[in-house]
């Protein structure tokens, strides 16, 4: 099946529950079969499943229009509780938990749009598709999201120390 | 301090978006400024984090079962009328999916080498290897052992790659750094042998363009070169040692695999 294993991956960080994802895939392929002849052949067939799904989990959650998004732009600026020294940060292989617990506890909107240009490696202009927003609130989102995930791993690091 | 101006390009120069002669612009200032560098390997290294980290969760065998039973049942019995748009469209979206897939090139395929031919690259790489020898910190990690330097490289670049015991030979490993090419990380290796200092750049074979495979590439300026390719990785060595000291550093990474 295409991109299923992607495709419930990018479910279950979205959702952060196994059933939830199941159930958004499952929706996500039924809307895709139903709606297939509303796709248009020659764009992104990634961006458009990808799209799907993400309307289906915010309906799932929300039960409102798709277009709402869960929190806005706004509500998501994390002030810095560290300094902003580059060396703060070394990213090594042992720390794959600490960044997926990072991961896990941004605001869904930077969790999203990092998962889909880092990991799915999409284009500007797919995620923009994708999320349907121009490319420039992609570059922006992004941006606040790289520094949110940077800052929640310090804050992570902070933690471990204090418990240590 | 990085630069404000520059860094505001950093995301979006490894995110492969700029046009190629804005990055070649961002590539030199990397080159030239310890901050910026600095700054870009921390971005760099968050996004190989975030692209190790995310590949997290895995379908249930059983779910992916009923999935396909799902997709399997909407194609209707052949006695019902509208088993046709049903089943075109099933397969039609099976088909389509296979073949946008298998043409929808990720970014990084996507990006456009900045290079047009290995000449320009390797051209490139010389320049780089000049700059390491002119540099009062030619490596980021300072070893004269194979097992201080490749773990170092563990989680800064998105590959792996295997060195070679050097006990018996002329050679010694003087450590390594980061490199960029194409803006994609890999690695710099500097080895000597007698007065001698050989760089070996070690790559990521997509994104450069195509190699003559497996053969010596042109003595560019007064430095030896040799360059190959293996398990998706092209390695560059060189120096200006002599041609025998490159074939034979050479051919002992092939060996390490």
């Amino acid at each position: 099946m295409p991109l299923f294993e992607r495709l419930y991956n990018f479910a279950h960080w979205l959702t952060q529950d196994r059933q939830e994802a199941e159930d958004v895939v499952q929706e996500t392929y039924a809307k895709a079969l139903k709606g297939f002849r509303s796709f248009q052949q020659g764009t992104n067939f990634r961006a458009w499943m990808y799209q799907i799904l993400r309307n289906t989990f915010l309906t799932s959650r929300t039960g409102l229009k798709p277009s709402l998004p869960l929190e806005s732009e706004g509500d998501c600026e994390i002030i810095a509780t560290v300094s902003d020294t580059p060396e703060s940060i070394l990213l090594q292989r042992s720390d794959r938990e600490l960044v997926q617990q990072a991961l896990g506890r941004l605001p869904v909107l930077y969790r999203e749009v990092l998962l889909l240009c880092e990991f799915e490696e999409m284009s500007y202009q797919e995620i923009s598709a994708a999320l349907a927003v121009p490319m420039g609130t992609v570059m922006s989102r992004l941006s606040r999201a790289r520094r949110a995930l940077r800052d929640a791993v310090q804050e992570l690091r902070g933690e471990a120390k204090k418990v240590i | 301090m990085a630069c404000d101006s520059w860094t505001e390009k950093l995301d979006a120069y490894f995110d492969g978006e700029l046009p190629p002669e804005e990055a070649r612009t961002v590539h030199e200032h990397l080159r030239g400024c310890p901050g910026c560098a600095a700054e870009g390997v921390v971005r760099l290294q968050q996004k190989r984090a975030v692209q190790s980290a995310a590949q997290r969760y895995m379908p249930d065998p059983a779910f992916r079962a009923r999935i396909e039973k799902t997709i399997a049942a909407r194609r209707p019995s052949i006695w019902s009328r509208s088993w046709i748009p049903v089943f075109a469209a099933t397969a039609a979206l099976l088909i389509v999916a296979i073949g946008v897939l298998s043409l929808n090139r990720s970014r990084n395929a996507e990006r456009q080498s900045e290079f047009q031919s290995e000449r320009e690259l390797v051209s490139e790489l010389v320049d780089q290897h000049v700059a390491t020898l002119a540099s009062t910190s030619p490596v980021d990690v300072v070893s004269t052992d194979r097992h201080t330097v490749k773990p170092w490289f563990a989680g800064k670049i998105p590959f792996t790659f295997n060195l070679p015991e050097l006990q018996d030979s002329p050679f010694t490993l003087a450590g390594g750094r980061l490199s960029y090419l194409n803006q994609s990380p890999g690695a710099e290796l500097l080895f000597r042998v007698r007065q001698h200092q050989i760089s070996v750049f070690i790559f990521q074979e997509r994104g450069l363009p195509a190699a003559q495979a497996d053969k010596s590439a042109p003595t560019a300026l007064s430095f030896e070169v040799r360059s190959w390719r293996h398990n998706g990785l092209r390695y560059f060595v060189i120096g200006d040692a002599s041609p025998k000291d490159l074939d034979t550093l050479s051919e002992l990474l092939r060996s390490a695999g």
